[in-house]
């Protein structure tokens, strides 16, 4: 175990705070409760932690936060947990950690692809595209295999994630994106104004830059431990939620707002219920962005070394870590916030080799403090070359016009540009920024959404003027959210450090000509060189730059990159910054894994699985059930012995020679009840109504406007003003609809309504010669003759004494019945009907023997025999629309002279000329085999199946002028045989019907 | 063969076998229980019907969006301008609106829906695991009802007490809401 050498003695907040031991590519290290991995891989003298993903150069760590765009390593729980692209400025440590490094064989230290850094005049800006273009044949042999195994950051895991995540909607008044000082006292004003309010920050605690920003005076203390009191006093408000861990990755419309919250990603032994992540989703009032603003890099020659930081970075893992990031350090910087890191490593004993400034004559209270504490301060020179290849060990600095240069030996340069407001989320939620000429960067303009921006995110760079302004904004929030304000909630702050000034675009050294690799978006590897290459190759819009380059792209969203790329970009094209434009910023902020966007839906929750009340019964009796839609349906029962075509054969023959039983519970049901009952089913169907008796069922087809079959069923009439509807199981819910939008856009007049009752009732269907005997002895009140109760009829009364609703229909062409009993008593009266069944030879039957049986006798299946261009005609059931009517939906339809072209395709039976042959159902027909390739097809088979009770294979098929073809050889092409076929009518068994009343 | 029929049928005695018998979760903050059988009709009536069919059902059918109204163990939730659920815990009221002349259609759904309750500390917190709906006291209060959705399905969710909930959902759905809510109790220890 490495001694933590960098951790310097009572400097930082971790105090005496426990050990943790953790392993960095297998080796054995320690830090302390309370670091992230990056301050604790610091303590330990750590600074190469990754390659980078094109050039594989050697990367260390830029920031302390949720910007880093190297430190990205794969955490390893155990087999089944390894998250790659974690960045270790965010990942906090816990004792155990295992951290391995990316992209790079076979070691960090030695990585083979680092050859790619030598041959990277082949691999510039754009070289991806090229592939594509030249020569031709390399794309598929070599680019694509190679680009393919190299491409991709981190090894994604390959066991199936046993991680829970749980999801959180919630509301509020007002929701605080960014817990910082603006954010906190934005919330503070909220609250106190009584306002529900949530404020959520991505750490682990509230306090933003005052972690770093050790001047900072608030409310009379310190400024963080302001912000810890703060936190405190919020959790314990009653109208106030305190998220930390949480990251706000993405603003959607009417304030919606997800958040991740990292639950246990930080403990060593997370508990079983605790879901890894939540995915909060919130929907505010008002929402207060306080998120705000990300230092900016140095861009100049092999500013990637590692050991090149982020100023603002090195402070905090100084002031809050108590680590020192090296023992000579260099600051290189064109603004004043970067001389007070220097100013705090001074004072505490950490040598400044030198302050490199921009600007010809710096001056105020942090340079003249910088300058009395003997720092050396090289004004008007600029960096511009780092050296070490692993680690700096020396920065290079000359005159930023040019002339003698000189090395000044460093083991960490801390660098800083100024400071971009983090617009991400203002962007997200389709405010547009405005390019503020004076400082340089772009700032909230026009809002689109109720929220408002405070503090570094709107440029305010001062800290008094953050507090106010985050006060009068969560005031003026919570009072626009419904809060009565009474008492102004004041406080006062002072701070001697300020975050105005600094440059954007690359330094000297690295201008228009230079060949150096500066880079700007270190992520995605893309150096100033490449921003100016895309615009040569004639990019302009600084979208096709970022897709050229790739600049800011991916996770990584271009946030300490955006700014340096359009200013090179802006500079190379010689146009003004606003007229270049800045690229768009997508959701998500940060990245979101999929677990948390999926959370509850997996497994059993995945999608809701339907099943009826006599389902349990078909289980234990051996059922094999199919998926339809969301509902499990029993497809057939097999016997011991049996396999599916020998127990589907066996029901078929048992339906017609004594009887099956069968669980019809998935039709859709309607109950249409009203004095214009009638009325309204005459327009949705086909068929006439008005005379239908009560007590008569009649089968039914609706239309669409366009006349084509939208689902069929059979309609029972229980009263002059009350039908029972049947719809097909997957058409139940858009029929419904269906129905529901034509009644209340189309036909408001009608006194009718609508309801849903497809789960009231569980149906039993018992059909075959012996129905009437089996269910006879379970009917009270209800007269089963023929004459009394004939097919296509509807009777209540009750059976085994609980209500039913008795249909007498088929669906099979036997005598049959369908029983619709109240759901809870579905499985009990079954077991009833089984029992009584079992005494006369029947047996339960299966979707498959039913959608055999229906075909024997041409029942259609909509959805199977049609597909949406099937009009009653085409299928034969033209007898089903009532030619006196004067409307329904689809009468102007069918009144199209297309739908009346004899041409069109109609429903026929096809029988094979060798019986035992079935066809493939989806098969093409053709009328002469012989033709040349491509044939003419003039049809396909829609449904067939092997026939027990026929002897023989049928099928029914869409055929073009099918039923001119009655009795013609036509030709089904597969791809080992042709199949010959003949034409037949529809009906395969019992063509008479007789049967429905044998 | 009528004699036969009520011999047999006076023989069986069917009592109803509801979904998720026998299903319940208890944690520590919440618990989740089926309801139990209710009487339910689904009624549908425009503004002119409604006083009548208070009347009959002995409770005033509720005007005001996402309220109920209650009455001797008998509840009205309104589910819409023209549109309310019945439930009643003893009585049956499949032909409780009979007698009424006023346009209206009742439509006894029993046996549709199944009622899961929801009850504890964390009640409001497991629900919102799934339903988007604002369910603080202010804006969800006693007695307070919507339609809506939990998870990927539809709901009415009805506040009966303060960390009391009756979920209704349809027959079908009920393993895949018990479940939901099941998943859900394990994250909602916190408020």
């Amino acid at each position: 175990m490495t001694n933590e050498s960098f951790r310097i003695p009572g400097q930082g907040r971790l105090g005496q705070a426990r050990l943790a031991r953790f392993s960095f590519d297998g080796e054995g290290l320690a830090g302390l409760e309370g670091d992230t991995l990056a301050s604790a891989l610091l303590a330990n003298g750590i600074h190469l932690v990754g390659r980078s993903f094109k050039y594989h150069r050697p990367r260390g760590i830029l920031s302390a936060g949720a910007e880093e765009p190297n430190a990205l390593v794969g955490i390893h729980r155990d087999a089944a947990r390894r998250t790659p692209n974690v960045r270790a400025t965010v990942q906090e440590l816990y004792d155990g950690l295992n951290a391995v490094s990316q992209n790079r064989w076979p070691s960090l230290k030695f990585d083979v692809g680092a050859v790619n850094d030598l041959a990277s005049p082949f691999l510039s800006a754009g070289f991806y595209y090229k592939t594509f273009m030249w020569p031709k044949a390399a794309w598929k042999q070599f680019y694509e295999p190679n680009i393919r195994a190299a491409a991709g950051l981190g090894v994604a895991p390959d066991l199936p994630d046993p991680d829970r995540y749980s999801a959180r909607f919630a509301h509020c008044d007002v929701l605080v994106l960014g817990g910082g000082a603006a954010g906190i006292a934005a919330a503070l004003a909220a609250a106190e104004a009584g306002a529900r309010v949530i404020i959520a920050d991505e750490q682990a605690q509230l306090g933003g830059s005052l972690r770093f920003e050790t001047g900072a005076r608030i409310g009379g203390a310190a400024g963080w431990d302001w912000a810890q009191a703060s936190a405190a006093r919020l959790a314990a408000m009653d109208n106030v939620r305190v998220l930390t861990r949480a990251t706000a990755f993405g603003y959607y419309a009417q304030n919606f707002v997800g958040l991740v919250e990292r639950v246990s990603d930080h403990l060593p032994q997370p508990m079983p219920d605790l879901p890894r992540e939540r995915l909060w989703q919130v929907r505010a009032k008002r929402v207060v962005l306080a998120t705000g603003a990300i230092e900016r890099h140095m861009v100049f020659a092999d500013n990637d070394r590692p050991g090149i930081m982020l100023a603002s970075a090195a402070r905090t893992y100084f002031n809050h870590y108590g680590v020192a990031v090296g023992r000579n350090v260099g600051v290189y910087t064109a603004n004043d916030s970067a001389y007070h890191a220097a100013i705090d490593f001074k004072k505490a004993g950490v040598n400044i080799a030198a302050i490199v400034d921009l600007r010809d004559n710096p001056q105020g209270a942090a340079v003249d403090e910088a300058r009395a504490l003997g720092i050396e301060i090289n004004a008007g020179r600029a960096v511009i070359a780092a050296t070490g290849r692993q680690r700096i060990n020396a920065m290079v600095v000359r005159p930023k016009n040019g002339g003698a240069s000189r090395a000044i030996p460093v083991d960490a340069l801390l660098t800083s540009a100024g400071w971009t407001p983090s617009v991400h989320l203002f962007s997200q939620s389709r405010g547009k920024v405005a390019f503020d000429e004076a400082t340089r960067r772009f700032l909230p303009g026009d809002y689109a959404q109720d929220c408002v921006s405070v503090g570094a995110c709107n440029g305010t760079d001062n800290l008094a003027d953050t507090i106010a302004e985050a006060i009068a904004a969560g005031e003026k929030a919570a009072k626009e959210a419904g809060a009565k304000v009474s008492k102004g909630f004041k406080l006062k702050a002072e701070t001697p450090e300020g975050w105005a000034g600094g440059m954007i675009g690359a330094a000297p050294g690295a201008g228009l000509d230079a060949k150096v690799k500066a880079f700007v978006d270190f992520q995605n590897d893309v150096t100033a060189k490449d921003i100016r290459q895309a615009v040569r190759e004639g990019m302009r819009s600084i979208e096709h730059v970022k897709r050229f380059t790739t600049n800011g792209m991916a996770t990584d969203q271009g946030k300490t990159s955006n700014i340096h790329g359009l200013a090179i970009a802006a500079e190379t094209l010689d146009k003004p910054i606003p007229e270049v434009g800045l690229t768009t910023f997508r959701a998500p902020y940060t990245p979101v894994t999929f677990g948390a966007i999926v959370n509850h839906a997996r497994g059993e929750l995945f999608d809701p699985t339907r099943r009826t009340a006599i389902h349990p019964w078909a289980e234990t009796h051996g059922a094999v059930f199919e998926d339809v839609g969301q509902w499990k349906r029993a497809w057939y029962f097999p016997r011991p012995g049996e396999d599916m075509h020998a127990a589907v054969d066996r029901e078929c023959r048992t339906v017609r020679n004594a009887a099956g039983i069968f669980d019809a519970s998935t039709l859709g049901k309607i109950e249409v009840v009203g004095p214009d009952a009638a009325a309204f089913m005459e327009l949705l169907y086909t068929n006439p109504w008005k005379r239908l008796d009560t007590g008569r069922c009649r089968y039914g087809i609706m239309l669409r406007e366009d006349g084509f079959i939208y689902d069929d069923g059979v309609v029972g009439r229980l009263a002059e003003d009350r039908f029972h509807v049947t719809t097909t199981t997957g058409g139940a819910a858009r029929v419904m609809n269906h129905m529901e939008d034509y009644l209340q856009t189309e036909f408001p007049h009608l006194k009718v309504y609508l309801t849903s009752i497809s789960e009231q009732w569980a149906v039993i269907a018992v059909q075959g010669p012996k129905s009437r005997d089996i269910i006879a002895p379970l009917v009270e009140g209800i007269d089963l003759s023929n004459e009394a109760m004939p097919h296509m009829s509807v009777r209540e009364g009750r059976i085994c004494g609980v209500p039913t609703r008795l249909f007498r229909m088929s669906f099979t062409g036997e005598r049959g019945f369908e029983i619709n009993v109240p759901a809870d008593y579905g499985q009990a009266v079954w077991e009833a009907v089984w029992a009584e069944g079992e005494k006369h030879g029947a047996c339960a039957y299966g979707t498959e023997a039913m959608h055999v049986l229906r075909a024997e006798k041409g029942y259609i299946i909509v959805g199977q025999d049609t597909d949406g261009t099937v009009t009653p005609n085409d299928a034969g059931l033209d007898w089903a629309v009532g030619k006196k009517k004067a409307d329904f939906v689809g009468i102007r339809g069918l009144a199209r002279p297309d739908l009346g072209m004899p041409d069109r395709k109609q429903l026929v039976g096809l029988r094979t000329r060798d019986p035992k042959l079935v066809l493939e159902e989806g098969a093409q027909i053709v009328a002469d085999p012989r033709q040349p390739i491509p044939m003419k097809m003039i049809g396909h088979v829609t449904s067939s199946y092997w026939s027990e009770n026929c002897g023989h294979s049928i099928a029914l098929a869409l055929v073009e002028r099918g039923r001119e073809r009655i009795g013609e050889t036509l030709w089904v092409p597969m791809p080992d045989a042709t199949i010959e076929v003949e034409v037949t009518g529809t009906v395969f068994f019992d063509e008479k019907g007789e049967r429905l009343n044998g | 063969m009528a004699r036969a029929a009520r011999r047999l049928s006076e023989q069986i005695n069917l009592s109803r076998r509801p979904a998720l018998e026998g299903s319940e979760t208890v944690m520590p903050w919440v618990t989740v229980r089926p309801s139990g059988p209710l009487s339910r009709l689904s009624l549908r009536a425009p503004e002119a019907s409604v006083s009548a069919l208070s009347k009959a059902l002995g409770v005033t059918l509720p005007g005001k969006p996402k309220s109920s109204a209650e009455k001797a163990g008998r509840a009205v939730l309104w589910l819409g301008p023209d549109e309310w659920l019945v439930l009643d815990g003893a009585g049956n009221l499949a032909s409780a609106l009979q007698g009424v002349k006023q346009f209206h259609s009742a439509v006894d759904v029993s046996h549709r829906n199944v009622g899961i309750v929801v009850a504890g500390e964390g009640a409001e917190a497991a629900l919102n695991a799934g339903c988007p709906g604002d369910l603080s006291l202010a804006a969800f209060p006693v007695g307070a009802c919507s339609r809506t959705v939990l998870g990927k399905i539809e709901i009415v969710l009805w506040r009966k007490a303060e960390h009391e909930f009756h979920v209704e959902c349809w027959r079908s759905f009920s393993d895949y809401a018990f479940a939901f809510l099941t998943e859900a109790t394990r994250d909602a220890g916190q408020p």
